[in-house]
């Protein structure tokens, strides 16, 4: 235990004065970028991982709170109103995709929020005298918080890892919680629960709109990280991303979409200098890792090199389904 | 790893630092190239591409005594990869001079960004704030504007085609909608009228739907891009209205899309700032070499880089081939003033957009092969037209529904 | 009036091409009981592939033949291989098949490069025919016939056949037919061998009409989904009349409601999914 928290702390360190001694701006807002993804990353893997409930719609919430506070801002009202408005509509849309898809698990709820998704989608990308279709929504300035200016790539930075320390401290006390404790119960046993008198669907539902919440703040990130959203960030195409950073880190842990989040955007962005096709790269990971370390790349990582170490009469852990065998801690 | 991540970023960062600070005079200039090559738009892209490496190919990759070298992003066509792509190519690569992006949504979600940098661009891009409105002050387009084509083309519409009732169709994005408002306003202004607005998604696999809900006309005017007018041409006539006659800006029938066409495309009229055919010697140069090297005939997108190639050598001779001073740069880019190009002469206004000729074309077959013959040109065209510069800048840039049609029927 | 007939025409091509699509979907589906979300990425490949052998020499039709039996060979390895070793486990599965799509479409790329390709209409078939006053492009009324030829077809497979004997059953039940001694996972192997050779065929032939571009799997996928789940997984007669409905919804819906075209579209997947999850003939729910 005690070199997993000094290597967190370490990391923390890192991560606390990485403008320091990362001094271009390029890698600075690629470290910004793999922040604000983890975070998304993070509210994604609380039903998947912790609800066992795999959702491919989640870019569309990442989206609408992009969208509204987009044109809430082009409306000429200030950052707090455009911010609020945004949560809220998420929470909203959260709620609607919820009583939406929680009439089934499994597939279904697969098939349901990818329906969800794309319907957003088909709105912003088509209804153009809402949403300005493929032209997108420019987003004219950054907000202020406390008066301080965040036009720069450092102080953005910084913001965003504070909203990240939150977001990680949230989903901490989240899994620690009564309450997560009987998420992970739905997931492992709902049935039981339900003898139990535990109301499953309530707590789905919850567990739903926590992460739809910080789905949209990490979507809020994203649009005031670029200035500029459009229809490109509601697709299919970013919601199977997202899934992939949560199961390529792992389900297992808080910070496995972390690291899932920081090898997805590394990829996307700096590989790409140097490899053409990084989609074709994604998709190999993301088929290696279904099929070789489906509890995601780290403890897959681990157990094939303790499992190397080991002697032959220690049993080798059968590939387990990510999605049912999630996290116990 | 943590210690293998950190080496990594640090040793990065450690050789973007070296890069930035010492620019000698040996290190060759770097120019940027932001292009499309994935989707509807990669036709244009991968011209733009081919018509840079042509004309650096021809001097021999040195431009006023200084060596330059090239590098290529993809956008992918859409306003967040032109972002993305744009920033890596100015933070991580520390580009000189940027040239691109093709289309004009691209343009105006960078342009911001790459005006604070302070990084010269050189865009076909025909977004029309970006040269009026909101000025870029470090952008100069050799190219046109959405609408500077399409104003000569309504004006030969109602004046030599004699057209009065109109339907418009185009992609639903700033091109389009820009191109459409430009061809609107002077065929109204001249007493025509636009019955009919129709705007298909960009990435459209049939147009059939669309061409049902044309209606009774005298023309069409289209605005497509990319190889999006394959397509679209190729419907209009498999749905029976060749005897519509069928006009266009420049994307629409660019040269280097005759290659891919037949008989569909045969007595459509365009609008362009170019033509294979025009008799300068760069533009006979450049055809001969695009033909031998890519067995296709240069269009714009192609011809808009080989120009801007042009005026990069131009503004490096007058700096001495120095880059540094970008502020000294971007004043050489503007002044540039060029006879011998393959559009002809042209200068840029004081907005940093293009002014030059415009042909009118008609296609046809000419010993077996489809030609875009000029039959009008008009000289000196500005991005105003004929309208007092002023009175045009106090009017709402050019939109989707702006000019208001008023003569839509349902 | 002439507009609606233009349009339905065009449906009812878009229908015939969707059916060749979301046949081998549902059937996938109801057999493996796994949304195949490579499906869409079969389309397209038999697609470009077509266009590789017509230009290589082989004439339209011998292509399109040839690219269905080369996808035959492609998706039954990728069933064996990949697929075989996460069995029984659906949602894995699932993420297989969605992380392959973004491999077959990147390969594409790679291959075929971003320039979008109009094959040409295959020759004698170009042109149009002139009904009242109203214009039908031959190629799009030959689609149609090709499509209800290949429904019939199948029909006589599944429901008076042997192996359509089988693989109903392991449709129905894939537990109890192991149990009687059908080997279910060769029929798994059959079926996807066989789903992606339709929708190989099905993109061949729809090159002329629709185009192939990147992106064209993230557009036919959708609607593949759609077209089941509205039909009923499992259900050729769903597949069909879905097709044509779908058809129908895609090509009036883009026409009269441009900005909620979308919306049409998947608001009836919607309400299935969530109403009535066996869809309009399937047996059994999503």
């Amino acid at each position: 235990m005690t070199a997993r928290k000094l290597t967190l702390a370490a990391a923390l360190v890192v991560l606390a004065t990485l403008p320091l001694w990362l001094v271009s701006a390029f890698y600075i807002n690629i470290a910004t970028q793999i922040l604000f993804w983890a975070i998304a990353a993070a509210a994604l893997n609380v039903l998947v991982g912790y609800a066992g409930l795999v959702s491919l719609g989640h870019a569309g919430l990442f989206g609408i709170a992009g969208y509204v506070a987009a044109l809430l801002l082009g409306a000429g009202h200030g950052h707090p109103v455009a911010i609020l408005a945004a949560l809220v509509a998420t929470v909203a849309a959260s709620a609607t995709f919820a009583v939406l898809s929680l009439r089934s698990t499994g597939i279904g709820f697969l098939m349901i929020t990818l329906t969800l998704g794309q319907i957003v989608w088909g709105v912003a990308y088509r209804w153009a005298s809402l949403t300005n279709g493929d032209n997108g929504v420019n987003v004219a300035s950054r907000p202020t918080p406390f008066g301080v200016d965040l036009s720069s790539p450092t102080s953005f930075y910084y913001a965003t890892f504070a909203t990240f320390l939150l977001a990680m401290a949230m989903m901490a006390v989240f899994v620690r919680s009564p309450f997560g404790a009987s998420v992970r119960g739905t997931r492992d046993q709902a049935t039981r629960m339900n003898t139990l008198g535990y109301h499953v669907w309530l707590i789905r539902f919850l567990a739903f709109l926590f992460s739809g919440l910080w789905t949209g703040i990490a979507g809020l990130l994203f649009v005031y990280y670029n200035e500029f959203v459009s229809p490109q960030v509601l697709a299919l195409q970013s919601s199977a991303e997202m899934l992939l950073m949560v199961i390529a880190g792992g389900t297992a842990t808080l910070l496995g979409p972390v690291v899932g989040a920081a090898i997805v955007v590394i990829i996307k962005n700096v590989a790409s200098a140097y490899v053409e096709r990084w989609n074709l790269l994604l998709g190999v990971i993301f088929v290696v890792i279904i099929i070789f370390m489906p509890e995601g790349l780290l403890p897959g990582l681990t157990r094939l090199w303790r499992t190397h170490r080991r002697t032959a009469s220690t049993a080798i852990a059968k590939g387990s389904v990510p999605i049912s065998e999630g996290p116990t801690r | 790893m943590a210690v293998d991540r950190r080496t990594f970023l640090a040793g990065t960062a450690l050789a973007s630092l070296r890069l930035s600070g010492a620019c000698a005079q040996n290190a060759p200039a770097r120019i940027g190239l932001l292009t499309v090559k994935t989707g509807p738009l990669a036709q244009g892209g991968n011209q733009m591409e081919q018509g840079i490496v042509t004309f650096l190919k021809e001097k021999n990759n040195t431009l006023g005594g200084r060596k330059v070298e090239l590098i290529s992003a993809d956008t992918g066509g859409n306003p967040a990869g032109a972002k993305t792509k744009a920033q890596e190519l100015i933070e991580r690569d520390h580009v000189d001079v940027i040239i691109g992006p093709l289309a004009a949504f691209e343009l105006l979600a960078i342009t911001d960004y790459v005006e604070q940098a302070q990084v010269p661009i050189i865009s076909l891009a025909a977004a029309e704030n970006v040269t009026q409105r909101h000025p870029n002050k470090f952008l100069i387009r050799p190219s046109a504007t959405s609408a500077q084509c399409c104003h000569p083309m309504a004006d030969y519409a109602v004046k030599e085609l004699k057209l009065k009732r109109m339907a418009t169709i185009s992609e639903d994005f700033a091109f389009g909608h820009e191109q459409v408002a430009g061809f609107q306003r002077v065929f109204e202004d001249a007493g025509g009228k636009i019955v009919r607005k129709l705007w298909p998604p960009l990435v459209t696999p049939d147009y059939t739907p669309f061409i049902a809900e044309i209606g009774k006309v005298d023309g069409v005017f289209m605005g497509f891009a990319g190889s999006n007018p394959l397509k679209f041409v190729r419907a209009y006539a498999d749905l029976g209205l060749k005897d519509t006659p069928l006009t266009g800006g420049w994307t629409a029938m660019d040269d280097a899309l005759l290659k891919s066409q037949g008989d569909e495309a045969i007595g459509v009229y365009s609008a362009h700032f170019y033509s294979s055919d025009l008799d300068t010697p760069s533009n006979k140069r450049f055809v001969a070499a695009m033909l031998k090297d890519y067995d296709n005939l240069p269009g714009g997108y192609s011809a808009g880089m080989y120009i801007a190639g042009q005026c990069i050598e131009a503004a490096l001779e007058k700096t001495g081939g120095k880059v540094d001073d970008k502020i000294a740069l971007m004043a050489a880019l503007r002044n540039v003033s060029l006879t011998d190009t393959p559009r002809g002469p042209f200068h840029f206004d004081y907005l940093g957009n293009v002014v030059g000729d415009v042909f009118i074309r008609r296609c046809e077959r000419k010993n077996g092969k489809l030609v875009n013959t000029i039959i009008k040109t008009y000289h000196d065209v500005s991005q105003f037209w004929t309208y007092d510069e002023k009175w045009f800048l106090t009017e709402p840039v050019y939109s989707r529904d702006y000019p208001p049609a008023k003569n839509l029927e349902q | 009036m002439s507009i609606l007939l233009i349009l339905a025409v065009n449906s009812i091509a878009l229908g015939g091409v969707l059916f060749l699509l979301s046949a081998g979907f549902s059937l996938i589906f109801g057999l493996m009981r796994i949304p195949n979300l490579m499906h869409g990425s079969f389309f397209m490949l038999g697609a470009y592939l077509s266009v590789s052998f017509a230009r290589a020499g082989l004439g339209f039709w011998g292509a399109a033949l040839l690219s269905c039996a080369a996808m035959a060979v492609i998706g039954g390895v990728i069933e064996r291989v990949l697929l075989r070793r996460l069995a029984g486990q659906d949602l894995a599965q699932v993420l297989l098949t969605l992380a392959m799509s973004f491999i077959i479409a990147d390969v594409c790329l790679m291959i075929w490069t971003g320039d979008p390709i109009q094959p040409p209409t295959p020759s004698g078939l170009q042109g149009a025919i002139r009904v009242f006053s109203v214009i039908f492009p031959i190629f799009r009324l030959v689609i149609v016939l090709i499509a209800v030829t290949i429904a019939i077809a199948l029909w006589l497979l599944i429901d008076w056949t042997r192996l359509g004997a089988m693989i109903r059953a392991g449709v129905d039940d894939a537990a109890i037919a192991r149990v009687v001694g059908i080997r279910v996972s060769r029929l798994f192997t059959l079926v996807f061998c066989l789903g992606a050779a339709l929708a190989a065929f099905g993109g061949a032939i729809a090159g002329p009409f629709l185009s192939i571009y990147p992106g064209l799997d993230a557009d036919m996928l959708p609607l593949a989904l759609i077209v089941v789940i509205l039909g009923g997984i499992g259900s050729l007669l769903g597949a069909l009349l879905g097709s044509f409905l779908i058809g129908f919804l895609y090509n009036f819906g883009q026409a009269m409601f441009p900005d909620l075209a979308y919306v049409i579209l998947f608001l009836p997947m919607l309400l299935v999914l969530v109403l009535r999850p066996q869809g309009l003939f399937g047996r059994t729910p999503a």
